[in-house]
């Protein structure tokens, strides 16, 4: 039973969500009974990708092959140290979030399908951690994208219809430039598996369409991950949503454009000799930049923590300028952190729009006295996102730049300092605003905050002292998962057969 | 040949940039289904249009015909259209769903997430 478990375990993060979403839809009536299976598929996934984890750290890179089919023609999943890393933080937050959500999720929302769309937006995320096929990681991406525009539409009113329109024009054409690239890449090379990709491309002459396909392949997957200047979507849309929904968008979607990015241009392209390289880096240093200036003017928490996802990307898109071992392991601390800190903000914007009845900072206020649990729960993430030691973004940005500055890229490192400068501002006056100030509008008492909330936030909040504390195991795990995506070698055996056939090309 | 190719998808992407860079909603959505439909043609053209023999294998026989066409190219646009039928049929719905709240396709009359927080005043009162 265990070894079967085991033997598949890349699997269960994607069939169960996928199994519990049909569950739930077929228990439509009964918002009870579809609680119940959420519930329970919430805490079989979280289980299913901590054994995932403990399975690749115990036998390195897995691959299941659908249907018996060997790798260049049949669909591959693969779960190697960075996916198994990122479908575990996936399971942990998904649980963190849907506690939250236990509070805060309205009865209209459950009568509209909001479980089923949450288990079918877990399920596309995991299928485009694990995917090993480029064709089939744009399925996922679709998956992803149906379920997203769905979950952020749920509530209906103006503001949510406003920000789903914008996000699926500009998500629908990222998808289909993703698609061109795909299109073209396979136009050239003759095959989807990205691991044949990795074998095939060295000995491919170069092309213009080879070219242009990583273009669009950067292009497509840098509207999703809200690089610079693409970004504009990730701010007009994020903040309408109900906290859950926000919480959860903020923490994985963007990631999962960031991770294909990662993947693609370590696996199938190469950031090195293609001039790419230098388009990576200014991308990065615009992000970082412009995301965290946007952040300055708004008065919304929301939109002050959507900017800050912009900005934050940039970090990570850092390290995949510079690639170099050390920037890309920084990098992949970097995602594992911001995932569970960023989430665990907007979990806490809901628990002040809660406490004080307001999202708009000018209106809030006066929490410091009236809810000083809340107010310590805050402080954890903030100076976390911000970069003070001893928390766990302290780490993560300290290997980023620390790694900028050994590849000689001093002007992108001091970047990377400033703006750290300026996330503090930008954290300083969210609690200057909500919890420091005298209350704007009179009121006697702050609301009480529901117990799931805090729990949620407060198990986030632990697990940030946890790395910030203890980052060593995060480290070592992160350089061996970056140590594995420069030198392809494991991921390739791990994926094709020992004597492939090498005559089957268009 | 391919050429010919080439600029009749040209033609028709640049139709449908043309169509997703307006401000009505509506013409944004034939926009993007007739971006989708000429990337289809794409990958139809990068699997190699030729005369071949249909990708079917013969009774008795158990691989393809050496001079048959690529199936592969077919299956991924397969499942690009029925993922794009889908994606549209979203969009058009919501595009009913925002005219019927916001009384509005114009994408300039659609600000209410925008106000959010903001601190410029509204698009309706600046002047």
């Amino acid at each position: 039973m265990t070894a079967f478990l085991t033997l598949h375990a890349p699997l269960w993060p994607v069939l169960l969500p996928i199994f519990g979403a049909g569950l739930a839809t077929c228990l439509w009536k009964q918002r009870r009974a579809q609680r119940l299976v959420t519930g329970l598929c919430i805490t079989l996934l979280l289980a299913a990708s901590l054994l995932l984890l403990a399975a690749v750290y115990q036998q390195g890179i897995l691959a299941i092959r659908f249907g018996g089919w060997n790798a260049p023609f049949g669909v591959v999943f693969v779960a190697d140290a960075l996916s198994a890393a990122m479908v575990a933080i996936t399971g942990i937050l998904a649980a963190a979030v849907m506690t939250f959500g236990l509070a805060d999720i309205r009865r209209r929302e459950e009568q509209a399908g909001f479980y089923p769309l949450m288990l079918g937006m877990l399920a596309g995320v995991n299928g485009a951690f694990l995917t090993g096929d480029i064709f089939n990681l744009y399925v996922w991406f679709e998956v992803m994208l149906i379920t997203a525009m769905g979950l952020l539409s749920i509530g209906r009113n103006r503001a949510r219809l406003d920000a789903t329109v914008r996000y699926a024009v500009l998500n629908l054409f990222s998808t289909l430039l993703f698609l061109t690239g795909v299109a073209l890449l396979y136009g050239a090379t003759g095959t989807l598996n990205m691991a044949d990709l990795a074998r095939v491309l060295p000995e491919t002459e170069p092309s213009i369409n080879l070219t242009l396909s990583a273009l669009l392949l950067l292009c497509g997957f840098g509207i999703k991950a809200g690089y610079f200047p693409l970004f504009f979507w990730l701010p007009a849309s994020y903040h309408t949503a109900s906290i859950t929904v926000s919480a959860i968008f903020a923490g994985l979607l963007t990631k999962v454009g960031v991770y294909a990015c990662f993947r693609v241009f370590t696996l199938i392209f190469s950031v090195e000799d293609s001039g790419i390289r230098e388009i990576v880096a200014v991308l990065a240093a615009g992000t970082m930049l412009f995301g965290v200036f946007g952040a300055a003017v708004q008065w919304d928490v929301r939109r002050i923590l959507s900017f800050h996802i912009v900005s934050q990307i940039g970090y990570m898109l850092l390290g995949l300028a510079i690639s170099t071992q050390a920037a890309l392991a920084g990098a992949i601390f970097y995602i594992i952190h911001h995932i569970i800190v960023k989430a665990n903000l907007f979990l806490l914007a809901g628990a002040i729009h809660r406490a004080s009845g307001t999202f708009d900072l000018r209106k809030s206020g006066g929490l410091m006295y009236r809810n000083p649990l809340l107010a310590a729960l805050f402080l954890v993430p903030a100076l976390s996102l911000a970069g003070l030691p001893p928390l766990s973004g302290f780490w993560a940005k300290f290997l980023v730049i620390d790694a900028t500055f050994r590849a000689g890229e001093h002007w992108l490192a001091g970047l990377a300092l400033f703006v750290g400068l300026l996330t503090l501002y930008s954290m300083s006056k969210i609690w200057m605003e909500a919890f420091w100030k005298k209350p704007v509008l009179p009121r006697a008492e702050a609301r009480r905050v529901p117990r799931p909330m805090l729990l949620a936030i407060a198990s986030l909040g632990a697990l940030t002292l946890v790395i910030g504390f203890m980052p060593q195991p995060l480290i070592l795990f992160s350089q061996t998962a970056a140590a594995a995506l420069l030198d392809p070698s494991a991921y390739l055996s791990a994926v094709l057969p020992a004597n492939p056939i090498l005559e089957a090309r268009p | 040949m391919h050429l010919l190719f080439a600029f009749a998808i040209a033609i028709v992407a640049g139709c449908s940039l043309y169509l997703i860079l307006s401000r009505h909603i509506v013409r944004i959505l034939l926009g993007v289904t007739m971006l989708s439909a000429a990337i289809n043609l794409v990958i139809f053209l990068s699997g190699r249009i030729v005369t071949n023999v249909p990708a079917v294998i013969r009774a008795g026989e158990s691989s393809l015909s050496a001079d048959a066409a690529n199936p592969l190219p077919q299956a991924l646009v397969l499942t690009a259209i029925v993922i794009g039928f889908s994606l549209t049929a979203f969009f058009a719905a919501l595009a009913l769903q925002t005219y019927r709240s916001l009384g509005s396709v114009d994408t300039r009359h659609i600000d209410a997430a925008e106000r959010l927080g903001s601190p410029f005043p509204a698009a309706k009162d600046r002047p």
